[in-house]
């Protein structure tokens, strides 16, 4: 390493240094720059974990979509969702794995919600999802209450939720509605338009209007966020992909020969529906969302947000419970605090009073407090 | 409703083969973008004699002049000062805070010398467990200060470590992550250097110090991490004055008799600990103080405070439910205070009460005592009134009585002189 080589001139910050901090500029090369590699080589060594969680009714490609995504065969041949046997009630399946790309590894945990909404009554069929999703919260949250912790506290939230709209084409129904308005405030949800073959282009571009209509109307803030935009690239990107959502998607598991390459895709009389091909569907987006781009993000929102928001809930709620002689009966959490939605409280960063003067309009009807 | 969720248990985790390109190789770069918009943190403690060159250290490990003002020998006592600044490197901004300890082995009793640095280190600790505890809070928001690396200054004697020095990286070397260094090292011969070095090691060891070992678990650091461990402590020259040498400018310290090159490894081992510190182990030293030194002075801050794990039932308990109880046990101590004290009014109200009533019957008392004695001395005084008045009618008396026998005295006397008078006159002879 050379010593005299000069550092590039320093970029303004987007973030306004604390009174107590002074600028320094450094004559020449100190080697700070290595602890990003530091960084990525720990990350490395330990691994990395990732939690999805896909909802939506039966038929509608959930496991097809999940064996898509991670391009191998997560689900074993007996999941109930693959059509083996029909679920009379709603039950949550999980399944881990360790996948490796390139040296790095991840350990994948996909939920799969088979029966839902398959019922003749629908009433309440959204509490065993959000049971379940408080449940990892309360799991992490013991183990950040022990006294001796461990090293590395196992992940098992769920970082997020890929919800399946049947492509009926007219708009969101009251199920979807509801589903999601409580979902969105415990996790991070990606809507997206399933079997979207069934659709012409324009239908898909209606229908993906009329659902974003939906959402707004009903003030469900899906992902990305926008309260949750640190800057003003973020906003850029994240707008685009705004607009884009719901993706409408085809999942396919098998391949076929197209013009001589080979690609995965759904083979019927009339064609062959390519998964990877923008013009036919918009699977590639939401890979790239999911895992290509945003996976840290999710993971660092569901940390950050909902995780605390669940914890100053849990923690607020405590302290109401009676008292009794001696030690207090701290009751494990009941179903309601469980099922509950929460109002989407914290707001991730407090951001700088420069920027929001400069007139980005952070218009947010909820109240966000750090 | 219970959920019924079908997970293996983790043994059973399945190693999955890709049959293509999923894309989640680009996780370590969204990681790193991540943490760079957020920006890293390291806090460096020196700790060292006035005058032993940490401030010069300090300047020529970040290449650039931090603005300080050299201490005085005359401080009464170790004080930690410490210092922050912002550093950027192409896209990388290191919030650096140095914390340095004023008048540390310059008092004549240093019995006390290591008890401030201990105190500073605590309390960082404190804060971030604080922060930690709250219900609201925010942690990735949060200035960490914890102190990452420690560097102990050893003075170049050449003999061995001054029990000073054992005593306080003793006490530090469970706290934080100690590297020891040589300082001055321009003043040691090369020879002497060895003897020295080896001398330090065997006396730490045998004194069971721990200093901050160099992580050798990962492949790509290992080696690197194990050639520099057996050149510790690191023999360090600092120097911000630049000597031309052959046709560069570089960091060095003329002397009379040649120029010391701090970036020559052959000089002293400037170079290993700018490597070690800060190009391969940065990350690693935030990592220990994170879940070693942090997390024990976790523990035992919260065991101080009665928290347990388990109860004498061996049941186990959250964090949760002790704290919810000793929060009522003070509420129900600060009810009892308060009755207390309201008693204590109460009873203190009753007792002015009643000196007042004594004071008030006493009074009485005496006011009837006074008219009791006033109406005595009213008797008398008439009494005595009355004997007045019964002399003066007694006197009256008498002096009428003798007014009249004056008179009967006189009358008798004119009678007589004029019996005597007609006994002479024959003509009034009546007799």
């Amino acid at each position: 390493m050379d010593p005299l080589k000069r550092s590039p001139p320093p970029c303004p910050s987007p973030r306004p240094s604390s009174p107590r901090t002074q600028p320094c500029e450094m004559l020449g090369h100190v080697g700070i720059e290595t602890v990003l590699d530091q960084l990525k080589i720990k990350a490395m060594k330990t691994g990395f974990e990732f939690n999805i969680m896909v909802v939506g009714q039966t038929g509608l490609g959930k496991s097809t979509m999940v064996n898509t995504l991670f391009r191998s065969k997560v689900w074993k041949s007996t999941h109930p969702g693959t059509g083996v046997s029909m679920p009379q009630t709603l039950q949550l399946h999980s399944e881990t794995h360790v996948i490796e790309e390139k040296g790095v590894k991840l350990k994948l945990t996909v939920t799969d919600t088979p029966g839902f909404g398959d019922q003749i009554n629908n009433d309440k069929c959204w509490e065993p999802i959000l049971g379940y999703i408080n449940e990892q919260y309360e799991r992490y949250l013991q183990e950040e209450l022990l006294i001796t912790r461990q090293r590395h506290i196992p992940d098992t939230r769920v970082h997020c939720c890929v919800y399946f709209v049947p492509p009926t084409g007219h708009c969101l129904r009251p199920l979807d509605i509801e589903l999601l308005q409580r979902l969105c405030r415990t996790v991070n949800v990606v809507p997206v338009i399933a079997r979207a073959d069934s659709l012409t282009i324009e239908e898909r571009e209606v229908f993906r209007n009329r659902i974003q209509q939906n959402l707004k109307t009903h003030c469900i803030e899906v992902y990305p966020q926008k309260c949750f935009d640190e800057d003003i690239n973020d906003r850029i990107l994240n707008s685009k992909i705004r607009d884009r959502i719901p993706f409408a998607v085809v999942g396919a598991d098998r391949e076929h020969l197209v013009d001589g390459r080979c690609v995965l895709g759904r083979k019927t009389k009339w064609g062959v529906i390519e998964v990877e091909n923008m013009a036919h569907c918009e699977f590639p987006l939401l890979r790239d969302l999911l895992i290509r781009s945003h996976l840290q993000d999710l993971k660092d929102i569901t940390h950050n947000v909902h995780y605390e928001n669940y914890r100053v809930g849990r923690l607020n709620a405590s302290h109401l419970l009676p008292r009794g002689p001696g030690w207090v009966n701290l009751a494990p959490a009941t179903p309601e605090q469980l099922t509950s939605p929460r109002p989407l409280r914290a707001c991730r960063r407090p951001h700088d009073d420069s920027e929001e003067e400069s007139g980005l309009s952070m218009a947010n009807p909820r109240p966000a407090s750090s | 409703m219970a959920v019924a969720v079908g997970r293996p248990s983790n043994e059973e985790l399945r190693n999955l083969s890709l049959s293509g390109h999923v894309g989640f190789d680009s996780l370590p770069d969204q990681l790193v973008n991540k943490s760079t918009s957020q920006g890293f943190c390291f806090n460096i403690l020196c700790v060292g004699e006035t005058g032993i060159g940490k401030s010069t250290l300090m300047d020529t490990l970040f290449n650039t002049k931090f603005e300080s003002d050299p201490a005085t020998h005359n401080e009464p006592g170790v004080r930690l000062k410490a210092r922050s600044y912002e550093l950027q490197e192409s896209n990388v901004r290191l919030k650096l805070t140095i914390v340095d300890t004023v008048g540390f082995g310059d008092q004549i009793n240093k019995d006390d010398s290591y008890k401030p640095i201990v105190e500073y280190i605590d309390a960082q600790f404190e804060a971030y467990l604080q922060e930690e505890l709250k219900i609201k809070r925010s942690l990735f928001n949060y200035h960490d200060t914890r102190i990452h690396a420690c560097l102990y200054f050893i003075a170049p004697t050449g003999h061995s470590l001054k029990s000073l020095d054992l005593v306080t990286m003793k006490k530090l070397d469970s706290k934080v992550n100690i590297i020891p260094i040589i300082a001055k090292a321009d003043t040691i011969a090369k020879n002497e250097l060895h003897k020295f070095k080896s001398k330090i090691m065997s006396e730490l060891v045998s004194n069971g110090v721990q200093i901050y070992q160099f992580p050798t678990d990962e492949e790509t650091v290992a080696e690197i991490n194990a050639t520099m461990s057996v050149h510790l402590p690191f023999a360090v020259v600092g120097s911000t004055e630049e000597v031309k040498i052959g046709n560069k400018m570089a960091k060095a310290r003329q002397y009379p008799w040649g120029v010391v090159q701090v970036e020559n490894e052959n000089h002293c081992d400037f170079v290993k600990l700018r490597e070690m510190l800060i190009r391969v182990n940065m990350e690693d030293l935030r990592e220990q103080t994170h879940t070693r030194h942090y997390e024990l002075y976790r523990r035992c801050k919260l065991e101080e405070m009665g928290f347990k794990d388990t109860d004498p039932d061996s049941k186990p308990f959250s964090l949760q439910e002790t704290y919810e109880a000793k929060r009522n046990e003070f509420l129900g101590e600060l009810q009892k205070k308060e009755e207390e004290m309201r008693q204590m009014f109460v009873m203190r109200v009753k007792e002015k009460e009643a000196e007042l009533k004594e004071a008030e019957k006493e009074l009485h008392e005496k006011f009837d005592l006074l008219k009791r004695t006033h109406q005595d001395e009213k008797k008398k005084v008439e009494d005595k009134k009355k004997e007045l008045e019964e002399e003066v009618n007694n006197f009256q008396k008498k002096k009428a009585a003798a007014q009249l026998l004056q008179s009967q005295a006189q009358q008798a006397g004119a009678q007589q002189t004029k019996k005597d008078k007609d006994k002479k006159n024959p003509w009034l002879c009546t007799e």
